[in-house]
């Protein structure tokens, strides 16, 4: 078995199911790069699904049921429809949750699926407010997933169009102050501050694009959010002007876009509605700094918590002549010696560990809750990142004490559940040294065989 | 008594001593206990405690600002100018006992406004954005001894923060709901990570965490509970456990999260009035928990940065610059409000929108490691807190 048959399964796939070694072992590299072919992969659990304009049009509807009701009660909503509405959200969270992990356990594409939990994670959004539990797992799956393999422009578009993320950096009732809406209400009530939020536009600038470090200004900020006053959501509300737009889909509001022309990193764009922060966003890929950014945290993804510098370099480089073209720069990564020198260079976090469990038994959990519950205490709560920064990826940050306890204990959990069905040895034979294959053989009991199999070093790293 | 952590401490001592050489077991003798709780998304200070006293105040503040002591749902009034949040009664009650203060319009030397960076800088202690790699906290515990099996300091939570990683041995805990792994597997996993460092210090560490949290019933209860108030409250009364273990940890770090109100913060109530109500509660039981204790400690609270002055446009406040910190506990000399106050005024505010730094951060906590936890002030300067020197320690932090 070659090292670069453990690297392309484990580092840029999501763990070996039993057999799938022998298959890589033929050519990985072509493994690898023949996942990237044709469009993005859209399979059954995830295609189940329903839209998010659907799912935000429901949810609208529960609370105007709730207001209906209420007419000549309290401004509170009943305990019940509380409830009513706190079950929904778990519904839909748990079925989202359960599709991505389903997908991810059973995928024959591993490595495409990798990528899309990347970029999920680059434009990380949170179930930390209402009502993104219900929405957070479609914006993976339609704003990442269908442009994975293309150009990031247009991932970038999608992602900051997507309701989601407008809802989640607050962007759906942030208005230019002398937009129409926002100088008649600055009119009437001079205390009341109608006004710009600039959530959104920082961490696009910070953390999608740019990067902190890619030479914007707090006068960037301030512009770019005016730029993007207007980029909401349709049918936000039964009546007035928030209720224009298809619901639940992104909706430009001319009434609160700041008018004017702007200038952004020394260029100046046009006044011309919903196209203007278009061409700043696509200006924006285009950015070197972006090239650069992108290129790190990949190489960090799949080389080394320290990314070799020549190779950032090279990705970057291929990031700006390609247009941004993410196969081409996969193609790069995968080609290079870099990521193929060192085996088992990443501790994997404790999403791509339980994944990879799942895979060693080749077993597709049918509903996530115990999931859940177990990576939230790994710290690592499917879609809850806790901030707009994502999950981290390196060692260094996953290195806690209590964080290795907490995934013996899962080791050990699993391994009750499926420890009569497997044989340890067999299933981690090829992957594993002469000091943990000794030490399983030595296991008092075919269930601490398996929990010492995915509690060894060679299984938590990647 | 034997118990489980002497028996696997034993079992895994030769195989941890000859990973990490050099280790001394040696402990520094001191009462002192330390709690540093870092709110995560710049918590904002004009809520924490608001400058009623100031003329501008009621004006920048619009909705957001609280009423004014005495009246219906107003600040505590801690003096002239300043009015604690009334969701920090517990606070106040510390305050009016002299054993808790405010530092307003402080900051770290950071001067942008990204959470990450911003976090980064109050946890690595340099003067810039990634000039050290490990954290201020972890720099001090040099003098303080500790060592593996034998931690001075720990991380509440599951990964260790910035300001805790570095070369001193530090451990972490968090509360569980997964079934206990027997003891023979996790003796044999300890021969297992013999040779992988990495492997092998996590395990020991987290072994003796496992030992303290376990002892007590209260941490049974708490595996039920989760999220926020209660989160927070569970995780102050586990961190009272191990301050007051015999060879326990003496310094412990926590961390809070949703203090980022862009949106609906509110003021007597709301967002923001909530948070700090949680965080009330939980101050109160380290309280009540740590007993005797207590007058030996000090905690300090504290955020990456503060929020714009002004109300943005959705009834919230963006990311900003100075903010306040509380110190509570019994060491510290308390009941005062310490700002150089800038003024709200439009010429006063930093960049024409945040809330003027005029106290460092570093100065805040270079006074508590030089005089409750005794760091040398040659330490401090030289490695705690390089390039620091326009930052002097604060000196009558601690009750002398």
């Amino acid at each position: 078995m070659q090292d670069r048959t453990i690297i392309a399964t484990n580092r840029f796939g999501l763990g070996a199911r039993p057999g799938d070694l022998d298959i890589v072992d033929r050519n990985p590299r072509s493994w690898l790069l023949d996942q990237l072919q044709g469009p993005s992969r859209f399979p059954a659990d995830i295609k189940s699904l329903p839209h998010s304009s659907d799912v935000l049009v429901d949810i609208q509807n529960l609370r105007r049921e709730e207001r209906e009701q209420n007419r000549s009660q309290s401004d509170e909503p009943t305990p019940e429809m509380v409830r009513k509405y706190a079950r929904t959200a778990r519904e839909h969270f748990i079925d989202q949750v359960t599709a991505r992990y389903r997908t991810a356990a059973a995928s024959d594409y591993p490595f495409h699926e990798r990528l899309v939990h990347f970029w999920s994670n680059h434009f990380a959004i949170s179930i930390d407010k209402q009502p993104l539990p219900t929405i957070t797992g479609l914006f993976e799956n339609e704003a990442i997933r269908p442009n994975v393999t293309g150009k990031f422009a247009d991932m970038l578009v999608a992602a900051e169009q997507h309701p989601a993320m407008i809802l989640f950096l607050d962007n759906e009732r942030s208005v230019g102050p002398d937009s129409f809406l926002g100088r008649r209400a600055n009119r009437r009530n001079q205390n009341r501050n109608i006004g710009l939020n600039e959530n959104l536009a920082r961490e696009i600038l910070e953390l999608h694009t740019l990067g902190v470090d890619g030479g914007y200004t707090q006068q960037d900020v301030t512009t770019f959010a005016k730029v993007i006053t207007g980029w909401s959501i349709g049918g936000m509300s039964d009546t007035g002007r928030f209720a224009e737009g298809e619901p639940g889909k992104f909706e430009f509001r001319e009434i609160i876009h700041e008018p004017g022309t702007r200038t952004l990193l020394g260029k100046r764009y046009p006044q011309t509605g919903v196209d203007q922060g278009e061409a700043v966003l696509r200006d924006l890929a285009a950015h070197p700094a972006t090239a650069r950014f992108l290129a790190t945290k990949l190489a960090r993804h799949f080389v080394a918590d320290d990314p070799p510098a020549r190779l950032v370099d090279e990705l970057a480089a291929t990031y700006l002549e390609t247009d941004g073209d993410l196969s081409a720069v996969y193609e790069v990564l995968v080609k290079a010696d870099e990521p193929w020198r060192e085996i088992h260079a990443k501790y994997k976090t404790p999403h791509d560990f339980v994944i990879s469990t799942f895979r060693a038994f080749d077993h597709v959990p049918d509903n996530a809750r115990f999931l859940i519950g177990a990576l939230d205490m790994m710290a690592q709560s499917p879609f809850r990142p806790g901030s707009p920064e994502g999950w981290p990826d390196t060692a260094e940050q996953w290195g806690g004490a209590d964080g290795l306890y907490k995934r013996i204990e899962w080791c050990n959990t699993v391994a009750r559940v499926v420890g009569s069905r497997a044989r340890p040895v067999e299933l981690g034979d090829a992957v594993l040294g002469p000091a943990t294959r000794k030490s399983i053989a030595r296991a008092e009991s075919g269930v601490q065989g398996l929990t010492l199999l995915l509690a060894s070093p060679e299984f938590q790293r990647r | 008594m034997v118990t489980r952590r002497d028996m696997l401490r034993t079992a895994g001592a030769g195989a941890v001593a000859s990973a990490l050489p050099g280790v001394v077991f040696a402990k520094a003798e001191t009462n002192a206990r330390f709690v540093l709780v870092i709110l995560r998304g710049a918590a904002d200070g004009l809520g924490i405690a608001a400058p009623y006293g100031d003329g501008n105040y009621r004006k920048v503040r619009g909705d957001l600002a609280l009423p004014a002591p005495g009246q219906d749902g107003g600040s505590l009034k801690l003096d002239g100018m300043f009015g604690l949040h009334p969701s920090l009664a517990g606070v106040y009650e510390e305050f009016r006992k002299k054993q808790a203060l405010v530092v307003h319009a402080v900051a770290s030397p950071y001067r942008e406004r990204s959470h990450f960076d911003g976090q980064d800088v109050l946890e690595n202690g340099g003067s810039d954005v990634g000039l050290l790699r490990d954290g201020w906290l972890n720099r001090a515990l040099a003098p303080l001894g500790g060592s593996l099996g034998n931690e001075s300091a720990i991380a509440m939570a599951v990964n260790t923060p910035l300001v805790l990683r570095g070369e001193n041995s530090v451990t972490s805990w968090a509360p569980s709901r997964l079934p206990d792994a027997e003891e023979s597997t996790i003796r044999r996993l300890q021969d297992l990570y013999a040779n992988d460092e990495f492997f092998a210090t996590r395990l020991a560490q987290a072994i003796n965490s496992q030992e303290i949290a376990e002892d007590e019933r209260s941490m049974q209860r708490m595996r039920s509970r989760t999220r926020d108030a209660a989160q927070v409250r569970a995780l102050m009364q586990a961190t009272a456990r191990f301050l007051t273990a015999e060879d326990g940890p003496r310094i412990a770090v926590l961390e809070a999260g949703g203090w980022d109100t862009h949106q609906n913060q509110g003021a007597t109530t709301g967002g923001l009035a909530n948070r700090l109500a949680g965080l009330d509660g939980g101050l109160t039981a380290l309280r009540d928990d740590l007993g005797s204790r207590w007058s030996d400690t000090v905690v300090a609270v504290v955020t990456e940065f503060g929020r714009t002055v002004h109300v943005n446009g959705t009834r919230g406040t963006d990311h900003g610059t100075a903010t306040a910190a509380i110190l509570l506990g019994g060491a510290v000399n308390g009941g005062r409000v310490l700002a150089d106050w800038p003024g709200l005024g439009k010429a006063d505010l930093y960049e024409g929108r945040d809330l003027m730094p005029t106290t460092d951060a570093r100065s805040v906590f270079k006074g508590i490691l030089a005089d409750h936890l005794e760091v040398p002030d040659s330490l401090l300067e030289r490695s705690v807190f390089p390039d620091s020197a326009a930052a002097p320690p604060m000196r009558d932090l601690i009750r002398g």
